[in-house]
């Protein structure tokens, strides 16, 4: 079953004729036929890139092939702009891949977001893969493979190396949703959580997340109160110096926040099975499976 | 990015926030005429850190001598605070305003909230001290004003900021404008912090916004020119200024294990496996998502600028990044550079790793590698401690 990416997702890219974006458009058609079915870049409608019709806005790509999701890799000076215009087509997934947009953007877009149906993941983020299924993003697709650990994360490439050990230790992953680095993102950790709780295929998680905010605590203790599989988690930053900003803009220790070292044992007490190095996640979750 | 105080007061002026006048002084010429005409004065070092005070760069001159001795004094100090370094940091500018008699100090900030993800005004009676003391001692007298950013800052927020600090008549007035003008600045400069500590009533009635600190959102730099201008690089590490012109997220820091990383969660884990190995990371270096050759060498050559460092880690997992095309960039980064003496431990992992093992391993340099976190991080702690 998995979450967010699945048999009935119909993906749009937007900013399709970018650089990054006619890269990895092509990595996500080699990984999933049909999965990818339209491009939009507005003034570039009715080119075709590699077989994929582009659209000069994400309503014509709705009304011409049914996309459902949409996947942003415009810069960051427009990518609040093609978030709106994502939103207000009525779509029920827009991720966002672009790093580096404007916080007070970021505010706008979340609060013009509150009674819209469509969820937002990212932005600042990896993407979300189902194996087997689809793949919307930039993560390396050859170290997934299916299975029953859904996996949530700030990060990109922690996550990866969360992904490979998993797939190393037999286990396999029902979807990987990265949510994202920055202080204002669409989707938090228990966002997610609940969503891998409702899916009969996720059999446990993995929680990854980093210093600051207090996203993580919330998710651990709906998970104590309320999920009874396996959890691992990790945090990131427990030797990041306070004030300091460690290119994840959500990673700043400061203004009342917990230390990294309490929002560890925060984890711990609720239930998660924390582990000190991301070299670890892979064992820690197997040693509930055997 | 941060601003100087006499910066932020000139944003201040330009939002109509009373400031008191003041000139700012690189040496001491024009000291003297300046402070005759203040008569009573301050003389406040002009450096980034805070907690200025304690550390003994602002003082008061009740006549111009004290103010030519207090600016002959910090003018080209070390001062050192609780945000600066052991050695401090060089003054190099001072700026010199009226000393008032003042009745009362308060508190008022502005920021964004991120669990409500709205902006907040901050609001207190209890000015001039350390506002996070107050928060954690009496939180009863930190008032927090919520404001929907789709609806912006109306009258009556500011007229809630005026009653929580018990003003009444003109003076409430004026403090209300000085809550509205101050979220008009947050949101057309692009502010991640706002914070007038104090703003100050004197005896004789008035209100001044005495000092200012304010932080800008680093994303919205390329939409605030006026506000890049501002920047000052005698305040930054040379290091990271260097790094951001290359486009390298790198960050000092004070121990002896350099590392070079892609991603920066991985980068922050790598940081967090050098301590726990018993080392001591020397920097955050996030080599982005497109570590080619080229930026491979400019890493390489920042971290070697560090004196403090006496060996380096570089973990890599690569996605869209090749491990081989990251191996070419550490090899040839390695010879162009020339004479590295510094211990080298290789992690590769993911697409093309083994290809990127085998090219380190025929290069004939003498690199060491891992095949995980824990194992890279153990091998530079022991190699650097040798």
């Amino acid at each position: 079953m998995a979450i967010l990416v699945t048999e009935k997702t119909r993906v749009v890219v937007q900013g399709i004729t970018g650089s990054q974006g006619a890269f990895h458009t092509g990595l996500m058609k080699e990984y999933m036929d049909n999965f990818v079915v339209a491009g939009v870049t507005p003034g570039k409608g009715g080119q075709d890139l590699d077989g994929t019709p582009v659209y000069n806005s994400v309503a014509e790509a709705v009304k011409e092939q049914q996309v459902n999701t949409s996947v942003i890799f415009v810069p960051p000076p427009f990518a609040a702009d093609a978030i709106l215009e994502a939103v207000d087509a009525e779509l029920d997934l827009v991720i966002c891949i672009t790093e580096g947009i404007p916080v007070l953007d970021m505010m706008k877009v979340k609060h013009a977001m509150k009674d819209s149906k469509t969820r937002l993941i990212g932005p600042n983020c990896p993407g979300v893969i189902t194996p087997g299924i689809g793949k919307i993003g930039i993560m390396p697709a050859d170290i997934h493979m299916p299975g029953k650990i859904g996996i949530i994360s700030r990060s990109g490439t922690l996550t990866y190396e969360a992904v490979d050990q998993i797939t190393k230790a037999g286990l396999g992953e029902s979807t990987c949703v990265g949510i994202g680095g920055d202080p204002i993102n669409g989707t938090q950790h228990l966002d997610v959580v609940k969503m891998f709780a409702e899916d009969p295929q996720t059999e446990g998680i993995v929680l990854i997340g980093e210093i600051g905010g207090d996203a993580e605590e919330q998710a651990a203790l709906w998970i104590k109160e309320n999920y009874n599989k396996p959890v691992v988690g990790f945090i990131a930053g427990l030797t990041a110096p306070p004030g300091k900003r460690m290119g994840h803009a959500g990673a700043i220790v400061g203004g009342g926040d917990r230390t990294g070292a309490e929002k560890v044992q925060y984890l711990k007490d609720c239930g998660i099975k924390m582990v000190q190095s991301p070299s670890d996640i892979g064992e820690a979750m197997k040693s509930f499976f055997s | 990015m941060l601003i100087h105080e006499y910066q932020a007061r000139d944003l201040f002026r330009e939002y109509g926030i009373p400031v008191t006048e003041g000139k700012v002084f690189e040496s001491l010429e024009g000291v003297e005429e300046y402070a005759t005409e203040l008569g009573q004065c301050v003389v406040k070092a002009q450096v980034h850190a805070g907690g200025r005070g304690k550390g003994g760069g602002v003082k008061f001159a009740p006549t111009v001598e004290k103010a030519i001795e207090h600016a002959t004094n910090i003018l080209g100090m070390q001062l050192i605070t609780h945000q600066t370094t052991a050695e401090g940091c060089k003054v190099n500018k001072i700026m010199l305003v009226p000393g008032l008699d003042i009745a009362k100090e308060y508190y008022l900030a502005l920021t964004i909230d991120r669990a409500t993800q709205c902006p907040f005004i901050i609001a207190s009676t209890e000015g001039g001290m350390d506002i996070e003391e107050v928060a954690e001692s009496t939180p009863e007298k930190i008032a927090k004003i919520k404001v929907d950013p789709s609806a912006g800052c109306w009258a009556y927020h500011g007229r809630k900021v005026a009653d929580a600090l018990g003003f009444e008549g003109k003076q409430a007035r004026i403090v209300a404008n000085i809550a509205q003008n101050l979220y008009k600045m947050f949101m057309e400069k692009d502010c991640s912090i706002v914070e007038i500590n104090p703003l100050v009533v004197t005896e004789d009635d008035q209100i001044y916004a005495i000092d200012g600190k304010v932080n800008f959102d680093s994303n919205s730099l390329y939409r605030q020119k006026d506000i890049v201008e501002l920047r000052d690089p005698l305040e930054e590490e040379p290091l990271e200024v260097e790094a951001s012109e290359h486009d390298l997220a790198y960050i000092k820091l004070d121990g002896n294990v350099a590392c070079m990383v892609n991603g920066a969660g991985l980068a922050m884990a790598t940081m967090d496996m050098i301590q726990i190995s018993g080392g001591s990371p020397a920097n955050f270096l996030d080599v982005g998502g497109t570590a080619t050759p080229a930026r491979v060498e400019q890493a390489f050559r920042i971290l070697l600028k560090d004196p403090n460092v006496e060996g380096i880690l570089i973990n890599v997992f690569g996605g869209i990044v090749r491990c081989d095309l990251v191996a070419e960039g550490v090899i040839e980064a390695v010879k162009n550079i020339g004479n590295i003496e510094q211990p080298i431990v290789i992690r590769l992992s993911g697409t093309n790793s083994a290809e990127g093992k085998k090219l380190l391993a025929e290069s004939g340099m003498t690199f060491e590698t891992a095949d995980s976190l824990n194992e890279a991080a153990a091998k530079i702690v022991a190699a650097v401690k040798k």
